[in-house]
């Protein structure tokens, strides 16, 4: 058995649905338990005070608003290669939860930052090059919806998708490549003097996976959506050819 | 419900907002899925039907 094999729809939906209700189980349970022990069970932090519970929305939102920007980018090398075209929905799929998903994590680093920083936005590295990934995400759904002939889309997407990568990239490294700017380093790190304290560690792996699991439940879902749109589109095309033909014919 | 003491309101509404993204995508995406496999059986059907 090949992965290639589910570049066949049928196969992709008839795989997505039996591992959809496991995916939309584990966002649902993880984010629940994730949210409820981050927020009631957790103490402040002696400098962020009760701030510090918005690590659970900001830090797994933008780790999958980066990751769904790299997932894209994987389907649409594969959709550029291959020509599977379920690669090629799965990316226009994952796009708009990539933009919720950057949009979360922007939208809440402001709310964290007016507090801490006194500012709301400030024309830091990282901040900066999330912003830049965001509007990516928003012309990469303009330029699917702007174009009528779905593979020359794809196409296209595909290519404005290689070039904002360098965006995704900055976001996750600009901390690193940049010693200036407001934005602290990494929450999560294998060195332990970096990685936050384990009391807000451990609910925050669990967000992290409800995350994870919601971006991958989406995904599916939509890319689910996406082909039967592509097959309906193809039997109304279909439709209208024979009922030329006979119009024709009886014409004749 | 905690106390979040002068810091409330920027964590609620951190909360707020995220989360009514959230079920936002959520409802967007299964309301559009409904409305496509509906339309989708209902021109399988009609093409069946129509030869």
């Amino acid at each position: 058995m090949s992965l290639w094999e589910y570049a066949n729809p049928v196969k992709f939906l008839r795989l997505s649905e039996r591992v959809l209700p496991w995916l939309w189980g584990g966002a649902a349970i993880c984010l629940v338990v994730g949210l409820v022990w981050g927020f009631f069970f957790t103490p402040d932090d002696f400098r962020q005070g009760s701030t510090v519970k918005i690590i659970y929305l900001h830090v797994p939102s933008a780790l999958m608003a980066i990751n769904a920007w790299f997932m894209m980018l994987v389907a649409s090398l594969i959709w550029i290669i291959r020509r599977h075209h379920v690669s090629a929905l799965a990316a226009r799929a994952a796009a708009p939860v990539g933009i919720v998903m950057t949009l979360i994590a922007l939208v809440t680093g402001a709310i964290w930052g007016q507090p801490m920083w006194g500012t709301w936005w400030a024309w830091d590295p990282r901040l900066t090059s999330f912003l830049i990934l965001f509007l990516f995400y928003l012309g990469y759904v303009a330029l699917w919806e702007a174009i009528e002939d779905p593979d020359s889309a794809a196409d296209l997407t595909a290519i404005l998708c290689l070039v904002g990568t360098v965006f995704a990239v900055l976001s996750r490294y600009a901390v690193n490549f940049w010693n200036q700017g407001l934005h602290q380093g990494a929450s999560l790190s294998l060195d332990k003097e970096e990685n936050v304290a384990d009391v807000f560690y451990f609910p925050l792996l669990v967000c992290i996976a409800g995350f994870v699991f919601l971006f991958l439940a989406l995904v599916l879902y939509r890319t689910g959506t996406e082909i039967r749109v592509r097959r309906t589109r193809a039997l109304i095309a279909r439709e209208t050819r024979t009922t030329d033909l006979h119009a024709e014919a009886r014409d004749a | 419900m905690p106390d979040l003491g002068k810091y409330a309101d920027a964590v609620l509404s951190a909360y707020a907002a995220s989360l009514v993204l959230l079920v936002g995508i959520v409802a967007l995406s299964l309301w559009r899925g409904r409305r496509v496999r509906a339309e989708m059986q209902d021109v399988e059907r009609r093409s069946k039907r129509d030869g």
